[in-house]
């Protein structure tokens, strides 16, 4: 497992809309080259939390730290929120793919990608559109680069849409439930791109219900529930038998019954 | 009764040229004007937003007429003397603005907040987002409305007529003062006004259907 300093480091984060607090106080830490995965019940904020630490969402609250920068806040004591084009510098260098792939539908695949690339790298148009097949090509879809996303398939959609994200050259990935609104014969062709980056040292922090994809990929699991982190530690651990947090033992029960795993 | 319209034709055609001009140069105005409004309704601070809100459902809550009477009549006592073709123009942009600031935010509201989050993750700031990711989905909503509501403008220009602005209407009714027919003058001016109106109405759908099949 690397080690070394925390790329990402949350600390006691708060979230609440209105009076219904989301976030109760979370911890946690990603290391450079590590994949965490967080799972549990839905509802148990694990969205916002990733929506947190690309400032998608502001945090009441704690603090979110990459590579040593606070995320959102340029004084977190005063709470006083970085201006828009320091979020935006601070949200390139965290890639986001989500559930419902937010592919903008007016591009092809490869504009999709881009898009990012010549707006906020400042690559030229051709640099741009090289590096674009590059990445179409690593999530077999050179084919594909000139198709809207409306021709694609759910699962071409968010290949492209991870791409996009990693196109970019984050510093930190972060999946929220890539997999879930497609059909399950889809699912494992999105889940061998994850795996691929993962084997290349991409730092992720990955919010899944592939519960097997979490035991096999990820080098710690996080346990959620309630808005709080319920337990943190390997997969092997998570999965032990004698596991102590008595409702991730029932979270887990229940998911390997329903899945058969 | 074709012979009064072919007689009459000629007297309306500075009229009919003076509606089309006073329609064109509302619609350009209250296009930019209203876009303008409309995205700061959309993304304005509060108090932006408030004033913005307030002007249209006002504007939206006032018959026409009283619009341009307020304009014509009432500007004048602040000391703003317009002449009657100016005063017209104004009055109809500012019944036409509230127009387009309903059709921008309706066209903007329609795109899923995913667009937003997905431009936003990709590093892009606001008037990048605004540019690339929201207008040009906003377009395609915006446009088959705004053409349509172009008619609007078309037709409550008629009504700049009350305030002596020598339009299509004011045309017609000088000839009918003239020769009293009426039925077939009154008839063959609406006529030019449906037909002006319905190519808008046909243009609008031909919009819509052509972005129709762009979908998410
Ligand atoms: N924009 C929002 N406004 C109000 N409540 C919200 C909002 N987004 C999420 N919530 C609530 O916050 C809680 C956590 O949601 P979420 O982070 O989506 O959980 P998860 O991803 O683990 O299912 C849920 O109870 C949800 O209803
Ligand atoms: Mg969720």
């Amino acid at each position: 497992m690397p080690i070394g300093p925390p790329l990402l480091q949350i600390q006691n984060v708060q979230k609440s809309y209105g009076a219904t607090q989301v976030l109760r106080g979370v911890d946690l830490r990603v290391a450079k080259g590590e994949v965490v995965t967080v799972i549990g019940p839905s509802g148990g904020g694990k969205t916002t939390l990733l929506r947190c630490v690309n400032f998608l969402e502001s945090y009441d609250n704690g603090s979110i730290m990459i590579d040593g920068q606070e995320v959102g806040y340029r004084d977190v004591a005063a709470r006083k929120r970085r201006s828009e084009r320091d979020l935006a510098r601070m949200r390139a260098e965290t890639g986001m793919v989500f559930q419902l792939f937010n592919l903008f539908p007016h591009l092809s695949a490869a504009e999709n990608i881009m898009l990012g690339l010549t707006k906020v790298r400042k690559l030229s148009r051709r640099e741009a559109r090289d590096k674009a097949l590059h990445w179409l090509g690593r999530v077999g879809l050179t084919d594909k680069a000139d198709r809207l996303p409306s021709e694609l398939s759910g699962g071409q959609q968010q290949r492209v849409g991870i791409a996009r994200a990693v196109a970019m050259e984050p510093k930190i990935l972060l999946l929220d439930e890539i997999t879930s609104a497609l059909d399950p014969e889809l699912v494992g062709e999105v889940l061998d791109v994850v795996l691929s980056l993962a084997a290349e040292g991409m730092t992720m922090l990955v919010v899944t219900h592939e519960i097997g994809f979490a035991r096999d990929a990820s080098h710690r699991i996080v346990f959620m529930a309630g808005g709080a982190v319920g337990a943190d530690a390997p997969p092997r651990e998570i999965f032990a038998a004698d596991q102590p947090n008595e409702r991730l033992r029932g979270f887990l029960g229940r998911f390997t019954a329903a899945h058969r795993l | 009764m074709l012979g009064q319209i072919a007689y009459a034709f000629p007297f309306l055609l500075p009229g009919l040229w003076t509606t089309l001009e006073v329609s064109a140069i509302t619609v350009a105005i209250s296009t930019i004007v209203g876009a303008l409004l409309g995205v700061g309704l959309v993304y304005g601070p509060a108090p932006l937003r408030w004033v913005v809100r307030a002007f249209s459902d006002i504007v939206r809550g006032i018959p026409i007429l009283v619009l341009l009477f307020f304009v014509y009549y009432g500007l004048p006592i602040t000391g703003l003397n317009l002449q009657p073709f100016a005063a017209a123009v104004l009055g109809l942009i500012v019944f036409k603005v509230a127009q387009v600031i309903e059709n921008v935010r309706g066209a903007i509201g329609s795109i899923p907040r995913g667009q937003t989050d997905a431009a936003k993750a990709i590093g892009l700031p606001f008037p990048e987002r605004l540019a690339y990711v929201i207008a040009p989905q906003a377009l395609r909503r915006f446009l088959p409305p705004w053409l349509n509501g172009v008619t609007d403008a078309v037709k409550g220009s008629a009504l700049i007529s009350l305030l002596g602005v020598g339009d299509l209407m004011f045309g017609i009714q000088k000839v009918v003062g003239r020769t009293y027919e009426p039925l077939a003058l009154y008839g063959f001016g609406a006529f030019l006004y449906f037909v002006i109106n319905y190519a808008l109405s046909l243009a609008s759908r031909a919009l819509e259907r052509r972005f129709s099949y762009i979908r998410e």
